[in-house]
């Protein structure tokens, strides 16, 4: 009789634990379901910016923190003819470009940007796989180029276009902040890394620093800005790359 | 009377009337401990398993604030030409078909740290293990601090999980660890009580590893290191951090591997049922019955 019982009851634990485990993978492959999860991703973004002030700082580290070897992940490089030829020609050609829902649109040469007033930060990029390297950026606040360019008050929003694409359909990589983030006194466009001009694998000319969020928020070779109501309309609509492209969130404060 | 004290029909007062006899059905488990205890059953099983999902996207634990592919971790979980290894230290061990190189149901090698019938989902996806992991996060924590409140309003982390003065000592938990060595349970109305061991290993799980495990959780996130600089400090960095939301993880997964065991040990039918319908039988006595509780004992446990 026991052992009756027993066998039943690991029939019945197999079944139901194979049954479990085939049902999570049909559910995580369901669109809906996966749209189920990530309500709470909402619940996430709400919770965390209702325990963070809006000038809350990411931890600042010393020369002594630095990693001695900074990953470089994602693109390395921007694979186009043009990002060849800005690189060859050390990048006196490039332009960055503020547009959308702005009052007066730019283009400034990176020696523009550096003659601007900068923000140097030594601090710590969390890869979403989980990894951490510390680095130090010095760039131009965002802050400065969205007040130069005269934000509309219609604007929700801002857009990094970036040189590069990724995964095997070469899809251009992009990301987008909100104006809380935008105008953090640590998001910077990143123009040196650890004292040297940003390197090729990291992002150069440019890269987007966006302190409170994880490193694929933090888009490389940015080209343009674009300040935008709604984030639908850009590419697969998602607001980035991997938030259209792999399910990843798009407010990736954890 | 002892232990649980949601009793109707049987809760009489010490002394007055006889208690329950071995072999009545007597309550055992409130209402918000089972719905609490089947909750957290399911959010942390979902969640053990999607953090080994998440674990494999970087199969590397590191101390200090920071740690990537060419910092030295202190465990690493990785496949080698056709070998799987458990690295901790300077330690190595073959896992080859476990852990770091396993074939999965289709018979397809892999080289991803945790197999896929150990992650959620069962392929491999950091985006899904994510989506999965936060959603029952919330869960976790939601349900966890309601209980919590309510354990501590209703007297049942002051009545039956804290541990009584003569239960501290060093005699009685030695010989509660030899009452369960010879896999020798309470009966009778001894059994409506969770014994030292049951209390320690539950006060551990609800006061010092689900806090931690959230804490630690919380400090990997960038946004909440900003808004909580102290969880950087309490913790020794992010990276230290993850080693210790891993650590966590490992000894709850412990905790449930035992746990399952003594409920199987125990009675899985009469146990289970405690924790569904709330009722449980009193075991009669057994044929190696110890000898009589000494008398301070049974005393304090009338209380």
């Amino acid at each position: 009789m026991s052992k009756i019982l027993t066998t039943r009851r690991k029939l019945i634990a197999g079944l139901g634990s194979s049954v479990l485990l085939a049902g999570c993978d049909s559910w995580s492959r369901s669109p809906g379901f996966q749209d189920f999860l990530a309500s709470s991703e909402g619940l996430t973004r709400r919770a965390q910016r209702m325990v963070t002030s809006r000038e809350a700082l990411a931890r600042e580290f010393t020369v002594a923190d630095l990693s001695p070897s900074f990953r470089a992940n994602g693109s390395r490089t921007a694979d186009s003819d043009a990002y060849r030829a800005m690189l060859a020609n050390n990048f006196a050609d490039f332009r960055l470009r503020v547009d959308g829902l702005v009052g007066r649109p730019l283009s400034l040469s990176l020696a523009e940007l550096r003659a601007m007033p900068s923000r140097t930060q030594i601090t710590r990029h969390d890869c979403v796989e989980g990894w951490s390297a510390i680095g130090q950026w010095t760039g131009v606040p965002l802050s400065r180029l969205l007040d130069l360019a005269g934000l509309r008050d219609s604007a929700n929003y801002i857009v990094f276009h970036c040189a590069d694409t990724y995964g095997s359909q070469g899809r251009p990589y992009y990301e987008s902040i909100d104006l809380i983030d935008a105008f953090h006194p640590q998001t910077i466009l990143a123009y040196d890394m650890n004292g040297e001009q940003l390197p090729e694998r990291h992002g150069a000319p440019l890269r987007a620093r966006v302190e409170r969020q994880l490193g694929y928020k933090h888009a490389k070779y940015v080209t343009r800005l674009e300040a935008v109501a709604r984030l639908d309309g850009i590419h697969g609509g998602k607001g980035g790359y991997w938030e259209d492209n792999g399910a990843y969130a798009w407010y990736a404060g954890i | 009377m002892a232990g649980e004290s949601e009793h109707s029909e049987n809760d009489v007062k010490p002394g007055l009337e006889p208690g329950p006899k071995p072999g009545d059905l007597v309550k055992r488990h409130r209402l918000s401990t089972r719905l609490w205890h089947w909750t957290n059953a399911l959010a942390i099983i979902v969640l053990l398993m999607s953090g080994l999902s998440i674990f494999n996207a970087h199969p590397r634990l590191y101390w200090g604030s920071y740690g990537a592919n060419a910092d030295t971790p202190w465990l690493e979980i990785s496949g080698e030409g056709t070998r799987g290894f458990v690295r901790i230290g300077s330690i190595e061990i073959t896992t080859t078909g476990v852990l770091g190189r396993w074939r999965d149901e289709n018979g397809q090698t892999s080289t991803r740290a945790f197999p896929s019938w150990a992650t959620v989902p069962g392929f491999y996806s950091l985006a899904l293990g994510r989506l999965w992991h936060f959603f029952f996060a919330w869960i976790l924590v939601l349900a966890g601090l309601s209980y919590w409140i309510w354990s501590f309003a209703n007297r049942h982390v002051q009545r039956d999980l804290a541990p009584k003065r003569f239960e501290l000592k060093p005699s009685h938990i030695w010989h509660d660890i030899k009452d369960h060595a010879r896999l020798r349970f309470p009966t009778g109305a001894a059994a409506l009580s969770y014994n030292i061991l049951q209390k320690m290993s539950y006060l551990i799980i609800l006061f010092v590893l689900l806090p931690l495990i959230v804490l630690t959780g919380l400090t990997m996130s960038p946004s909440m290191d900003a808004a909580w600089p102290w969880l950087l400090d309490l913790f020794g960095g992010r990276q230290s951090a993850r080693s210790i939301h891993f650590i966590c993880a490992f000894l709850i997964g412990a905790f449930i591997v035992v746990h399952l065991i003594m409920v199987v040990l125990a009675g899985p039918v009469n146990e289970i049922r405690s924790m569904i319908t709330g009722r449980f039988r009193l075991p009669g006595k057994r044929e190696d019955a110890p000898p009589p509780q000494r008398p301070e004992f049974a005393e304090e446990q009338a209380q």
